[in-house]
C-alpha cells in the first residue's frame, strides 16, 4: 500500500468527522448538553439540501446557503421549546428527549424519503483531483478539510473574540451568575443550537456530496463526532479537530491493511486515546 | 432622593419564611451596611434586591417603579448591580474579560470604564490578561466589584465582600468605596464583620431571623444596642 496517500486520506477524511463534531462539541461545551440527536439532524440537513438542490436546480453549495438559515431557525426553535426544557440538575432528560428526537427523526424521514440511498450531485466536482507529487488528493476531501479548519477559526474567533463568544463562555461557567450580568441563558443556548446547525449545514454538505446516505446513519454520524469529541478533550475545538483526524487516520490505515478494518480501526484507536489519557489529547485546565 | 425601598418586603424558599416585612430604603450617593449573624436573612435580602429571588412587585421600588418581580437579567438592566458573595468570577474568562462581561447589561458610556477602573484597582491593569481566578482573593474581589461597576448602575449590592481576606486587602477595598459612592452610586453592605461595615456607611439596619431589629446611623448607635440587636435582647 501507499503509506503516503493512506496517510494523506486519512487526515482528509479527519476533516469531515470534526465537521461532524465541531457542532457536538459547542453545544456540550457551552451547556453540558448531549444530543444524541446530532447525527441525525445532520441526515436531515441532507435531505434538505437534497431538496432545494433538486426542486431548484442549484448545486448542492448554493443550496447550501439556503438550508443553513433554515437550519438556524429549527436550532434556535429546538433548543427554545424542547430541548431547553430538559436542562437541568439531572442528565438523564437530555439524553431521554435527544434519544427518542433521534428515533422520531429517523422515521419521520424514512417515511418522508424512503429508505433509498441517495446522494447531492455536486458534478464534476465529484470525481475532481489534484495531483500533489507523489499523491494525488481528491477536490472534496480537500474542500471538506478545508472547510473544518475554517469553521473551528470561525468558532474560535467567535468564542475569544466577541461579546457573545464571552457569554457563551461566561454562561457556561456560571448560569446563575452570568445572569447577573444581564445574559439571559435561555437565549445563550437557543444561539449555541442555532450555531451549531449550521455547522450541521456545512457537515450536511460533505456528508452528502462525498458519499451516500439514507434515513440510519445519523446514529454512526454521531458515534464518530462523539470519539472525536472525546479523544479531542471536552471543550477543545482544535482538540476535536485532532480528535476527527485521529478516527480518519486509523480508519484509512485500518482500511488499506483490511476493508473489514476500517469501522473497527477507528473505535480501537478511540479506545486506546480514553485507556493512555481519559481526559483527551487537549483538556481543559478546569473543569 | 429615595432610590430604592423595600415595603414589607418578605421573601421565602418554598415553605420557609426568610423575610418577614422588611422596610428599608437607600438614597443616591449613601452608604447602608446590613448587619446580621449567620442566617439571619441578609443574603436572602440581596438575592431579592437583585433579582434573584422573585417577590411581589411593589416590595420592592426603584427609581418609582415596582421591580421586586423582575428576573436578575432584567433588574440589572435597570441598574442594580451585585458583588455575589465569593465573587463567583468567571473562571473561563480573563481579568479583562470578566470586567467587560460586566457591561453587558449595558451602561456603557457611564463614568465606569476598563481604564477608570485601571485606576482604581491598577494591579488588575497589570495582570488584565490572565485567568481571573489566577489572582490572590482580594485581588478577585477587585475584580467582582469591577465587574458590577462596568454596567455603571446606580445601586451597588455588595455581599460579604471582606469575607476570607486578609485585613491590609480588606482596608484597600474599602478605600474604594468613597470614589465608587462619589459618582452617585447608592451602596448596600451586607457584612458580618460590623466594625468594618458601620465606619463605611451612613446608616445601617441591624436583621435578626428575618425582621430589621435596629437601625440608623452607626454614630448614634451604642454598641449595646447594636449588641441586643444582633444577638437578641438579653441574649
Amino acid at each position: 500500500m501507499n503509506y503516503l496517500d493512506t496517510v494523506v486520506q486519512g487526515v482528509l477524511l479527519g476533516g469531515l468527522y470534526a465537521l461532524f463534531a465541531a457542532g457536538l462539541s459547542l453545544v456540550f461545551g457551552i451547556m453540558r448538553l448531549v444530543n444524541l440527536a446530532h447525527g441525525d439532524l445532520i441526515v436531515l440537513a441532507a435531505y434538505l439540501l437534497l431538496i432545494t438542490a433538486s426542486v431548484l436546480g442549484l448545486s448542492p453549495f448554493v443550496a447550501a446557503a439556503a438550508v443553513a438559515p433554515l437550519m438556524f431557525g429549527i436550532g434556535w426553535l429546538l433548543q427554545r421549546h424542547v430541548l431547553g426544557r430538559t436542562l437541568g440538575a439531572d442528565i438523564l432528560p437530555p439524553l431521554l428527549v435527544t434519544f427518542g428526537l433521534s428515533i422520531a427523526l429517523q422515521n419521520a424521514l424514512l417515511q418522508g424519503f424512503s429508505a433509498d440511498s441517495r446522494r447531492l450531485n455536486s458534478g464534476a466536482l465529484a470525481t475532481a483531483s489534484i495531483d500533489l507529487g507523489p499523491v494525488s488528493v481528491g477536490v472534496l476531501p480537500l474542500l471538506t478539510f478545508a472547510s473544518a479548519i475554517v469553521v473551528i477559526i470561525a468558532l474560535n474567533q467567535l468564542f475569544y473574540r466577541t461579546e457573545l463568544g464571552r457569554a457563551f463562555r461566561a454562561t457556561s461557567d456560571d448560569a446563575d451568575t452570568a445572569r447577573l450580568m444581564g445574559i439571559q441563558p435561555q437565549r445563550i443556548f437557543s444561539g449555541a443550537t442555532a450555531i451549531a446547525m449550521l455547522v450541521v449545514t456545512i457537515a450536511a454538505l460533505y456528508l452528502g456530496t462525498r458519499a451516500n446516505f439514507d434515513p440510519s446513519i445519523g446514529p454512526a454520524r454521531l458515534i464518530y463526532a462523539f470519539e472525536a469529541v472525546i479523544i479531542g478533550g471536552l471543550g477543545s475545538l482544535w482538540g476535536t479537530l485532532a480528535g476527527g483526524i485521529t478516527i480518519g487516520l486509523a480508519q484509512t490505515i485500518g482500511a488499506a491493511i483490511n476493508p473489514e478494518w476500517q469501522i473497527l480501526s477507528g473505535h480501537i484507536a478511540f479506545l486506546l486515546v480514553l485507556l493512555l489519557k481519559p481526559r483527551g489529547l487537549f483538556p481543559r485546565a478546569f473543569d | 432622593m429615595c432610590l430604592l425601598k423595600t415595603n414589607r418586603l418578605a421573601a421565602h424558599y418554598n415553605d420557609f419564611q426568610a423575610l418577614f416585612a422588611v422596610d428599608l430604603h437607600l438614597d443616591a450617593g449613601e452608604t447602608v451596611a446590613i448587619i446580621g449573624a449567620n442566617g439571619a436573612g441578609k443574603t436572602t435580602l440581596l438575592r431579592s434586591l437583585c433579582g434573584a429571588l422573585a417577590n411581589a412587585p411593589e416590595q420592592i421600588v426603584f427609581d418609582g417603579e415596582p421591580v421586586g418581580a423582575l428576573s436578575a437579567e432584567q433588574v440589572v438592566r435597570r441598574g442594580i448591580a451585585m458583588v455575589p458573595e465569593g465573587r463567583k468570577l468567571f473562571p473561563s474568562l480573563s481579568v479583562e474579560e470578566n470586567l467587560q462581561i460586566g457591561g453587558y447589561a449595558g451602561g456603557a458610556g457611564g463614568f465606569w470604564n476598563l481604564a477608570k477602573l485601571y485606576e482604581l484597582f491598577p494591579v488588575l491593569g497589570e495582570r488584565r490578561r490572565q485567568p481571573a481566578t489566577r489572582l490572590s482573593g482580594g485581588q478577585q474581589q477587585m475584580v467582582a466589584i469591577g465587574r458590577a461597576l462596568m454596567s455603571n448602575p446606580k445601586v451597588l449590592l455588595c455581599d460579604e465582600i471582606s469575607l476570607g481576606l486578609a485585613p491590609a486587602v480588606i482596608r484597600d477595598i474599602y478605600n474604594a468605596l468613597p470614589g465608587i459612592r462619589s459618582q452617585g452610586a447608592g451602596v448596600i453592605l451586607v457584612e458580618q464583620d460590623i466594625s468594618r461595615a458601620l465606619s463605611a456607611a451612613n446608616r445601617f439596619y441591624c436583621i435578626m431571623e428575618g425582621r430589621v431589629t435596629l437601625s440608623g446611623e452607626p454614630e448614634n448607635a451604642s454598641r449595646d444596642a447594636i449588641h441586643d440587636a444582633y444577638f437578641g435582647v438579653g441574649a
